[in-house]
């Protein structure tokens, strides 16, 4: 077990590298100069000079590129030009919220996604089955920007059950917290929702039609007994492994999400950052969240190999 | 060879249902100029954020625009946008899973490569990538594209790893054909299912992400009207004219769902173990 982990660590790192290369190269993509997008068209050539100087376009790339990889390994992602602080502390203030956001995101979407999903294999070809199915597929052709809106309006100003925008820490208030999260992170997990339970549904069918299925029938358990403690551990490693493809869509939908709803997270600091060219921002955003991904899918690598043996030992 | 294949698709309700909504769809964006009552630009302020009605189908938003015309009009943008995306896409997905999967030594440093660009949030790279270069549809087209490349990649390779070891390959390279021509002649070819499939989800993922660009303010620039900016314009009038913010939202929705219906019916006959 050691040895996979480690070996899956080694893994990682040529990643690394190309992810913090691709993060910090976003500034070579500006067509001209990067301190001339910053600023506007009045700026003194002093102004521009100090901030090419602050951005590290007064040297050459490769300097650049080294600067760069010192500096992350230290963990410093740099400093800000327009907030004038280190991009590192700005993220981890807002980390809070983006974490509430998709972890109860990922609460709703596995609770909601596996039920659905486990009910439509049960019943498989049955009304049920097919509403839930139409369902789970209209959730994944809403967009999630539009659900939001959607909400906000019926259930923040229609009915008023919900702020419509503003977060509460949970430290402040537990039921200050809960309902300035829910709808967003409803709207987070609604697409994440359709995705799980149309993968459950495929992962219980292909179980179900196994033949120590049939034994366990055969030898007359109930079909819920059957279904949840013969079928379901049998289906986990495919459910795991869309938890480890969703990290990458909850991650990108908060972003969409914090924006609609006002939140003050990591994704709102980052859209925040690209409308106003603050390119340390950007840069150190792209890399964290692009951190938190990989971290999450070795975590689900790991889990992998402890729910199947036959994972570590291939 | 494609006969049986149509009729499946025929035979197949999702499919079925999901074309006919993508032809509807893209019948009223090729027909716009017919189609739409008022021209989507023109706005009048005797008009403004006048209630649906006889006169205008969808309401009109604050500036007197007609909401139906501009929704008709924003379909031709998403659907050029997306058809192109798909062009894009299926264009480098394929070059660069092919050459992975295909020639062993490149395997490693481009699926690498796909990786990195995969640990990124894949909206966010796009809009990231839109808002760097400068909003304009052929940018939004190539930040969806730099978005989804990657995992169509992934794919390809996928399937050329499995169809390169085929008897049919190994006779091909006895026979003395060279690697391109077994790799476009051959291995390709037979390993399209997955990659047509991708293809039509990728059509519907532009979709919905050209709308997410246009909302944030990085997609193409107005007055054009796009899915996305008209919810962005109608957001601030949610309380007195929420038809702003909804027509639109629902116009995606049905895109959206044809083509996940049609991308579902497609997988179904082309390429049944695939799951989802």
């Amino acid at each position: 077990m050691r040895r996979f982990i480690l070996r899956r660590l080694l893994s990682a790192v040529p990643v690394l590298a190309l992810v913090s290369l691709i993060a910090f190269g976003v500034i070579w993509l500006v067509p001209g100069d990067p301190a001339a997008v910053f600023l506007d068209a009045s700026a003194t050539p002093e102004q521009l000079a100090r901030i090419r100087h602050q951005l590290g376009l007064d040297q050459p790339f490769y300097l650049q590129m080294l600067a760069w990889y010192g500096r992350i390994l230290h963990g410093d992602l740099g400093q800000s030009i327009l907030l004038n602080r280190g991009v590192g502390p700005a993220i981890l203030e807002r980390l809070p919220v983006t974490l509430s956001l998709t972890g109860l995101a990922l609460v709703f979407a596995v609770l909601l996604g596996v039920l659905a999903g486990l009910l439509a294999a049960m019943r498989h070809r049955s009304w049920a089955d097919q509403s839930l199915m139409v369902l789970a597929l209209l959730g994944l052709s809403v967009p999630d920007f539009w659900l939001g809106l959607v909400l906000i309006f019926v259930f923040a100003v229609g009915l008023g059950w919900f702020p419509a925008s503003g977060y509460v820490p949970l430290s402040e208030s537990l039921s200050g917290w809960w309902h300035s999260i829910a709808l967003p992170a409803f709207t987070l997990a609604a697409v994440q929702v359709g995705f799980i339970a149309r993968m459950t549904r495929s992962a219980m069918l292909e179980v179900l039609h196994q033949d120590f299925i049939r034994t366990a029938d055969a030898k007359g358990l109930p079909w819920s007994v059957v279904v949840t403690r013969h079928g379901l551990p049998n289906a986990l490693v495919p459910i795991l492994t869309v938890i480890g493809i969703i990290a990458g869509g909850l991650l990108g939908g908060a972003v969409v999400v914090e924006q609609v709803f006002s939140l003050p997270g990591v994704g709102r600091l980052v859209i925040g950052a690209i409308l106003s060219r603050d390119f340390p921002v950007i840069q150190g955003g792209l890399l964290f969240l692009a951190l938190i991904y990989l971290l999450v899918n070795l975590a689900v690598d790991i889990l992998y190999a402890v729910v199947d043996p036959r994972v570590r030992l291939e | 060879m494609l006969r049986p294949f149509l009729r499946r698709l025929r035979q197949n309700r999702s499919f079925v249902v999901g074309a006919t909504l993508v032809l509807a769809v893209a019948l009223a964006a090729i027909l716009a100029p017919l189609l739409a009552p008022y021209d989507p630009l023109r706005s009048n302020f005797h008009d403004r954020l006048a209630p649906p009605g006889a006169a205008h189908w969808f309401g009109t938003d604050h500036f007197g625009r007609d909401l139906l015309s501009r929704v008709i009009y924003g379909g031709r943008v998403s659907l050029e946008i997306g058809l192109l995306v798909v062009m894009a896409t299926g264009l480098i997905g394929t070059a660069i899973g092919a050459l992975a999967g295909y020639f062993r030594r490149l395997d490693n440093p481009l699926m690498r490569l796909m990786d990195a660009l995969m640990a990124f949030p894949a909206i966010l790279l796009a809009i990231v990538v839109s808002a760097v270069l400068g909003a304009s549809v052929a940018n939004v087209v190539i930040a969806l594209s730099v978005a989804t490349a990657p995992h169509t990649a992934r794919i390809v390779r996928g399937s050329v790893l499995v169809v390169r070891e085929m008897e049919y390959v190994e006779a091909g390279r006895a026979l003395g054909a060279s690697d391109l021509r077994l790799l476009f002649g051959h291995v390709l070819i037979n390993a399209l299912a997955p990659l047509i499939v991708r293809l039509s989800y990728v059509f519907a993922i532009a979709i919905l992400a050209e709308a997410v660009l246009s909302y944030i303010g990085v997609g193409p620039p107005p007055p054009t009207p796009t899915f996305g900016n008209i919810i962005a314009g109608g957001r601030d009038f949610m309380t007195t004219a929420p038809w702003v913010m909804i027509f639109p939202g629902l116009a995606i929705v049905l895109v959206v769902l044809g083509l996940n219906l049609l991308g579902d019916g497609l997988r179904d006959v082309l390429d049944p173990r695939m799951k989802l």
